[in-house]
């Protein structure tokens, strides 16, 4: 092929649906034949709008960027960035850029996107006012915000609500001002609305509908107050105008392109303006169906029709756009809304049901025909049913509506599940994915390499891991197919001592002589750590422990550390606090009381670790194993020594318990408390054993929980001694970690344990296993064998070569690890990212 | 004595550290002239590994201390902060696709009895 026969593609616009359009033109091998340039107006390439709000929540513009690194030389894409298109001459097809360059074009595809309109009120133009379209206005947004403390946005729909939630988050007093009489007028209907307000008033937003703008109030050229339809002025020192978008089409008007009466390019099913050279995609198009689409979902499958188009003929893609799916699922304000299909009963005869809820803001509202055939809904508060309800619209669904909106839990269970769906349901509605597509994949990364479903707005996901194979393999993770107790009792009765021997011998076949992963190093760790009960990190041991116990401090954001000294039983002598005052002071760390009454002290670069607990120890501290799945407190309430109602001496049996179980690591962290009457102040029943005395001894309670899925612990013996009480516990603890699964505390495992607690209670109590003696003797060998960690750690020169923040610089502190000031201490100078977190990413 | 060496983008190779200061399954960080970091990882056969220190799901410069292991035969570190998975290769992120870290090339370097080491 010639220079001269090769074809231009000019594409005018780099927004969300431009890149698509480019992506789909290299997946078609169009970039190899033809010169593709493109005109971007932003100062930098297509970024994702649609997360736009994210940059408030730390993310930072190059995270929000839609194209790969090297993609357009990779391609041999030409992009002009900070250069728009000024006019089109259709006749010479030419097209002129603002630079003066000027490009020859085969095809033209425009891809301008939309505009903010803006009402003309006067002062619209004012310091002060702003749109929320594009990173600059939001970058702009920001600065102006620094010094305000009140603002109000103009418009109460999606954006709109958007914008009111970043202003918000800015620390401003923020208003909405919304002309209709609900929020989010277009998705969804009136009692949708009432539960959206309630709850967004009580985030302490004020909102005003059914009420226009009259005027931007100015001073010096500054907004100060908005003049409001009633007549009333609202005083305010921004205004953010969010009151809907206006197709781009400006360019395509000037050079004699149809367009809409409304505006938007009119285009036909293959995206063709009445130009068959010029192709309009996106915001900016006026679609066959007579509508312009808002969203990016539509405009994405406009891409890949004018790609599948310009490639020629043969492309399945290029069987039109005949128009879209309007169904969203947001979360604005932290407040699920979701809506589908004809959300406000639009189609004659259609009838509501609906459910709602004022007292927890849920609302939801299924619309179904005479039939009982779903046409759509509106769902507020709780849109968890979303991803099911929105592929069975069009058809009857297999339990009747009532069943449907109802919570679980209230009446009979809905036994609705993802494999109700049929093969051409639309599951992923971001990128037109069915379930026949999906379960042609096993797994969810497969899904989303092979599919793309679920890398869009993500809410597609549960769905779709239902839909996926059952996991029946119990296996502890890829390299072993036995759980974690048989694993312990495979180490326990084989006597293993290295991790390396037990993947060898017992691992998958495909894993044997692998490295393992970091699911099961550090559950084999913690099982060898409880049978040897050696110090932890020599070795291979060593490599086995996740990075907090490893450091013997739990990791943060940023890459610094915190220290958790241990405070048995929470108490401790003005001397020992003043020494924790005093390392806290000289090292500079963030100094704050845990929920565990003991101390936490954050920021220590991993360079100053040893010598923050050279301090302590030498003060007398030893570790608070914060770091590790070990156990963490023994709280307790004062009790019967100074306490009017105490009964017995809480503090002493807290501490002596404390003391006997440190450094014991479990298959999760371990806590308890002890209280010194019923009253309970300790909170023991909500620990893993709590304590509470009574007239003639202690009464033990097991199983207990806080966290995500509490759990009130069951009373297992009343009135024992001292001793009874600690051989019992024994008993119990170390029954739990021979036969608890990884990362199951032992309120889970409690409740998974065939014959519960009766069950629980004849082998620890009454010994129907015959095991008693040997958990009494494995808890002896832990108790006879402790050491404290950090002092044994700095006893050692070997051991602290790893508190190095460089192999290659050992004298050097990283210098990523920065902090700023805040309320007179320090906090990480870190942007907080948030880029997809893996679910439950903390337990692993 | 084995020294690793890391390659930077030119041709040149920059010393580490002695080959024996990395524990089989476990990472290291190391400063680039530059200011960047690097992750330096050996695996249990003896393998060493390097890419950037930089974790890019929190910004922080942690991925050394991840944990190493191995699926489908293919060496990976997780990140110790939110867990997810790079392919110690490629710099691949096997549980996002859109996210890539830089590999570093490396090699280890035992002295000749001139001790010059030859590229
Ligand atoms: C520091 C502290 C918060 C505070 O500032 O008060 C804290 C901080 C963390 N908690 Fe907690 N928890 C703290 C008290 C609690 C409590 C209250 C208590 O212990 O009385 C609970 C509820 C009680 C319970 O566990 O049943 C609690 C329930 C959790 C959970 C949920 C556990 C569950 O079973 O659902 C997690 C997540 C996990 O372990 O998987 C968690 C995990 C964490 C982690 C380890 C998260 C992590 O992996 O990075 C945090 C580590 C902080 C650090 O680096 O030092 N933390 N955490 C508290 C430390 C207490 C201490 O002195 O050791
Ligand atoms: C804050 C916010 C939140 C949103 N949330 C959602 C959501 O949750 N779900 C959803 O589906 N949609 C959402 N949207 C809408 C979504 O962003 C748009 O549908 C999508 O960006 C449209 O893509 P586009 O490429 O057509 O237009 P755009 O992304 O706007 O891109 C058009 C580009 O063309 C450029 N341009 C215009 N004229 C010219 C010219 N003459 N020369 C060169 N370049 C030009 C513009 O500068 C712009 O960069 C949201 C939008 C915003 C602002
Ligand atoms: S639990 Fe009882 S003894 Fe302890 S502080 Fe409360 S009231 Fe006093
Ligand atoms: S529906 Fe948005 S990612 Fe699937």
């Amino acid at each position: 092929m010639t220079t001269s026969t090769t074809p231009t593609i000019v594409l005018v616009g780099h927004g969300m649906v431009g890149q698509r359009f480019l992506e789909a033109l290299a997946e078609r091998g169009v970039t190899d034949r033809a010169r593709v340039v493109v005109l971007c107006e932003e100062p930098r390439p297509a970024y994702d709008r649609v997360q736009l709000t994210s940059y408030f929540s730390g993310k930072t513009p190059d995270d929000l960027s839609m194209v790969e690194d090297g993609f357009m030389e990779r391609h041999g894409i030409e992009l002009y960035t900070d250069d728009p298109a000024v006019t089109i001459d259709r006749e010479a097809r030419e097209v002129t850029a603002r630079s003066g360059r000027v490009f020859a074009y085969d095809t033209l595809v425009l891809a301008t996107g939309s505009y903010p309109f803006v009402p003309p009120v006067p002062g619209k133009d004012a310091r002060g006012c702003f749109v929320y379209r594009t990173i600059e206005d939001l970058l702009a947004i920001e600065e102006y915000a620094k010094d305000k403390t009140v603002g109000a946005v103009v418009g109460g729909g999606l954006l709109g609500l958007e914008a009111a939630g970043a202003l918000k988050g800015l620390g401003l007093d923020t208003h909405i001002v919304e002309f209709a009489p609900r929020l989010m007028p277009v998705q969804v209907d009136e009692g949708g609305g009432a539960a959206l307000l309630r709850t967004i008033e009580q985030m302490g937003l004020t909102v005003h509908t059914g009420t226009g703008t009259q005027e931007i109030v100015t001073e010096d050229g500054s907004v100060t107050a908005m003049r409001l339809s009633d007549g009333s002025e609202l005083a305010t020192e921004m205004v953010v105008f969010s009151a809907g978008v206006r197709p781009r089409d400006q360019l395509a008007r000037d050079c004699g392109l149809d367009v809409g009466e409304r505006g938007g390019i009119a285009v036909d099913e293959l995206c063709r303006t009445s130009d068959p050279a010029v192709f309009a995609i996106g915001e900016c198009a006026l679609a066959s169906d007579g509508r312009v689409y808002g969203l990016v979902a539509p405009g994405y499958e406009m891409a890949q029709t004018a790609a599948a188009v310009i490639a020629g003929p043969g492309d399945e893609d290029t069987k039109g756009f005949t128009g879209a799916d309007l169904s969203t699922k947001l979360k604005l304000l932290g407040v699920d809304v979701a809506s589908f299909g004809d959300a406000h009963g639009a189609a004659e005869g259609s009838l509501d049901v609906v459910y709602s809820d004022s007292r927890s803001g849920i609302y939801k509202k299924l619309v179904v025909d005479g039939e009982g055939t779903l046409l759509g809904g509106v769902l507020v508060g709780d849109a968890e049913s979303y991803g099911m309800l929105r592929p069975l619209t069009g058809s009857r669904p297999p339990v009747s509506p009532e069943q449907l909106v109802l919570p679980a839990g209230v009446g009979a269970p809905v036994a609705l599940g993802p494999s109700a769906l049929p093969d051409d349901a639309v599951i992923c509605s971001c990128h037109n994915v069915t379930k026949h597509a999906i379960t042609q994949c096993t797994s969810l990364p497969e899904v989303k390499k092979c599919t793309k479903a679920g890398t869009g707005c993500g809410s597609c996901v549960k769905v779709i891991e239902k839909l996926l194979p059952a996991a029946t393999d119990k296996g502890l993770c890829g390299c072993f197919s036995y759980t974690r107790s048989e694993l312990y009792e495979i180490a326990r009765t084989l006597r293993v001592t290295s991790f390396a021997a037990l993947l060898d011998s017992h691992g998958r076949a495909e894993a044997k002589g692998g490295e393992g992963c970091e699911v099961c190093k550090p559950t084999v760790g913690s099982i060898l750590a409880s049978l040897n009960n050696g110090y932890i990190l020599d070795g291979e041991q060593a490599a086995l422990q996740d990075t907090n116990d490893h450091h013997l401090a739990n990791l943060q954001r940023n890459g610094s550390y915190s220290v958790v000294p241990r405070i048995p039983g929470g108490e401790i002598t003005p001397e020992k606090l003043i020494v924790i005052g005093e390392v806290a002071r000289d090292f500079g760390l963030y100094t704050k009381i845990t929920g565990g009454q003991r101390i936490d002290l954050f920021g220590a670069r991993v360079d100053q670790l040893p010598s923050i607990w050279t301090r302590l120890v030498d003060a007398g501290f030893e570790s608070g194993h914060a770091y590790g799945k070990a156990l963490r407190t023994v709280k307790s309430c004062v009790g019967q020594t100074w306490c009017r109602y105490g009964v017995q001496d809480s503090v002493r049996m807290a501490i002596q318990l404390e003391l006997r179980y440190r450094g014991l690591r479990a298959p999760h962290k371990l806590k308890s408390a002890v209280s010194g009457c019923a009253r309970e102040c300790a909170e023991a029943q909500s620990k893993d054993f709590g304590i509470i005395a009574t007239a003639s001894g202690w009464n033990l309670y097991v199983g207990g929980n806080g966290g995500a899925t509490p759990r009130h612990a069951d009373l297992l013996a009343q009135d024992l001694s001292d001793a009874e009480l600690v051989r019992l516990i024994d008993r119990f603890l170390m029954f739990y970690i021979r036969t608890a699964d990884r990362l199951e505390r032992t309120s889970t495992w409690l409740e998974r344990l065939e014959g519960g607690l009766d069950h629980l209670r004849d082998v620890v109590v009454h010994d129907s296993l015959g095991l008693c003696d040997e958990l009494e003797a494995l808890m002896a060998a832990h108790v006879a064998g402790y050491q404290d960690e950090w002092a044994a750690t700095l006893d050692d020169p070997d051991r602290l070569r790893r508190f190095v923040s460089f192999v290659n610089a050992p004298d050097a502190p990283d210098p990523s690890v920065r902090f700023v000031p805040e309320r007179d201490q320090i906090k990480p100078d870190l942007q907080i990212l948030t880029i997809g977190t893996l679910e439950g990413a903390t337990s692993r | 004595m084995t020294t690793l060496e890391l390659s930077l983008s030119d041709d040149s190779w920059m010393a580490v550290c002695e080959e024996s200061r990395l524990t089989p399954g476990r990472g290291v960080a190391a400063l680039l002239p530059d200011g960047r970091q690097a992750a330096v990882f050996k695996d249990r056969a003896g393998r060493t590994y390097a890419i950037d220190n930089r974790d890019p799901f929190t910004g922080a410069q942690v991925l050394s201390r991840g944990l190493i292991g191995s699926a489908a035969g293919r060496p990976f570190v997780a990140s110790p902060l939110l867990k997810q998975r790079f392919d110690l290769e490629t710099g691949r992120c096997l549980d996002d696709d859109e996210v890539t870290v830089t590999v570093y090339p490396v090699r280890t370097v035992r002295p000749t009895a001139d001790a010059r080491p030859t590229t």
